[in-house]
């Protein structure tokens, strides 16, 4: 059996093409509901984290170095495994959408807060000295410039969680890698997994070439 | 009648430091009050306490139109009375020059987009800047930005105009337009407090020159009197070193 035949058999391919692809939108259905419900929850994270009363703050600072510490897959086997011992039973997918948010938010968490922090404080100044509340402060001065620094670092972070949904497999989530695991069982040749990793490639590397386009353009400065 | 400002026993630390040493000024409505003397006197750090952008002792009182200036609810209200135009400008860069002037009628005011727009209009067209409207702060040069920053203090109707040296960061040939503007405001009946190092500004439009030191008022009175018979000695040599070279 050649190498051909072994690795890029294509009967077997196009056989397993329907599976893989009903895999790949379980790993987009995944990946897409954890980066919104990272993003909300990191934006949230970061305003406590430089604006709430202390003790939250302490809190905060505590959650995000936590979870940005703990391994994904250790985190994803706890919520899977463990949490059913005190009652609390999650499907495959929101084990992995928990998981991959809680970790996500911390990360976003810091991005934002960075970006934040990178704007003048004359702008707060100004902002202030007008009047204006906190809230619009943030919502009309602070984040539409903090949002145009942190985009390069944030698509960044969504890319690592798109790669990161494949940890769902081990948790019997019927995603991209679990589907083409399995169909290389059913067929006895690992043309599907070759699959997967082409279909992940088409996935991300156009949000790759994105980030790098957007360093340059931001480096450069507006 | 009553004054505007009241600043009682105003002090204010930076940690050991000492920056005001319980200040005490009264500013009636419609005064052009001019705040001279050397960097570090505290004079930036006392109109920057009028709005309290900088927080003053408790035992420090300053009131605005009889509202105190504490933090919480009343301070919005002040600041929304209080305008004011900083040395670095502080325009928003991701807005036009127009929404600069529009955000803060139409969020603190809760003005109409259509009314705040043609107010916004008529203050950029009285200070020149009526054909940058649409154009972002970053393609403006020094002077036209500061006269749009002025533009945005006064879309807010204030009662109270601070100016925390508006020309510093300017390039000399751009002083005079920023100036000028502030020359028309003088006398409309809006209260400018100026912090500036112009000193000829100061003598021809101010009511009233403050001269500090220190974290000190040393001298304050009607520009002829400080600039051509100051009584104290060091208002004497501040302004020898200023204007005598």
């Amino acid at each position: 059996m050649d190498l051909f035949s072994t690795f890029f058999n294509m009967p077997v391919l196009l056989n397993s093409l329907p599976q893989l692809l009903s895999g790949l939108l379980v790993t987009v259905q995944i990946g897409i509901t954890s980066i919104i419900c990272g993003l909300i929850g990191g934006l949230f994270l970061a305003i406590t984290r430089l604006y709430a009363p202390t003790i939250v703050q302490v809190l905060v600072r505590g959650y995000i170095d936590i979870f940005r510490s703990i391994p994904l897959l250790v985190l994803l086997i706890v919520v899977y495994y463990a949490l059913p011992f005190v009652g609390i039973r999650l499907s495959p997918f929101f084990s992995a959408v928990t998981a991959l948010t809680l970790v996500s938010a911390a990360y976003t968490a810091e991005i934002f807060r960075a970006g934040i922090e990178a704007i003048p404080h004359g702008q707060f100044e100004a902002s202030a000295a007008l009047g204006l509340s906190n809230r619009h402060t943030m919502v009309d001065v602070i984040l539409p410039q903090a949002i145009r620094i942190v985009i390069p670092p944030l698509t960044n972070n969504c890319i690592n969680v798109m790669k990161d949904t494949a940890l769902a497999s081990v948790v019997a989530m019927p995603d991209l890698l679990k589907q083409a695991t399995q169909a290389q069982a059913l067929s006895a040749n690992p043309t599907p997994l070759i699959g997967a990793a082409l279909i992940y490639l088409i996935l991300l590397w156009p949000m790759v070439y994105v980030v790098a386009r957007l360093e340059k353009r931001y480096s450069r400065g507006r | 009648m009553s004054a505007q400002i009241n600043i009682h026993n105003l002090k204010k630390s930076y940690g050991e430091f000492q920056v005001l040493h319980g200040i005490d000024l009264e500013i009636v409505q419609g005064e052009v009050v001019c705040v001279i003397g050397p960097s570090g006197s505290g004079k930036s750090t006392l109109i920057r306490c009028i709005n309290r952008l900088e927080a003053f002792d408790d035992e420090s009182e300053i009131a605005v139109d009889g509202i105190a200036v504490v933090p919480g609810r009343a301070l919005a209200a002040v600041r929304a009375e209080v305008g004011m135009v900083f040395q670095s400008f502080n325009l928003f860069p991701h807005m036009t020059v127009l929404r600069n002037v529009m955000l803060a009628p139409m969020r603190v005011r809760h003005s109409t987009t259509k009314d705040a727009e043609a107010r916004a209009r008529v203050l950029l067209d009285r200070v020149g800047i009526s054909e940058q409207a649409d154009k972002y702060p970053e393609n403006l040069s020094g002077g036209q930005q500061q006269r749009v920053a002025i533009a945005r203090a006064l879309a807010m109707e204030p009662k109270v105009l601070l100016f925390d040296e508006p020309t510093s960061a300017l390039d000399p040939e751009m002083v005079g337009e920023v100036l000028d503007v502030m020359k028309k405001l003088a006398g409309t009946g809006v209260t400018m407090v100026i912090v500036t190092h112009e000193m000829g500004f100061a003598r021809q439009v101010a009511d009233r020159v403050i001269f500090m030191d220190g974290g000190n008022v040393i001298e304050a009175g009607p520009p002829a009197e400080i600039f051509d018979n100051p009584r104290e000695e060091r208002t004497r040599s501040f302004l020898h070193a200023v204007l005598d070279h």
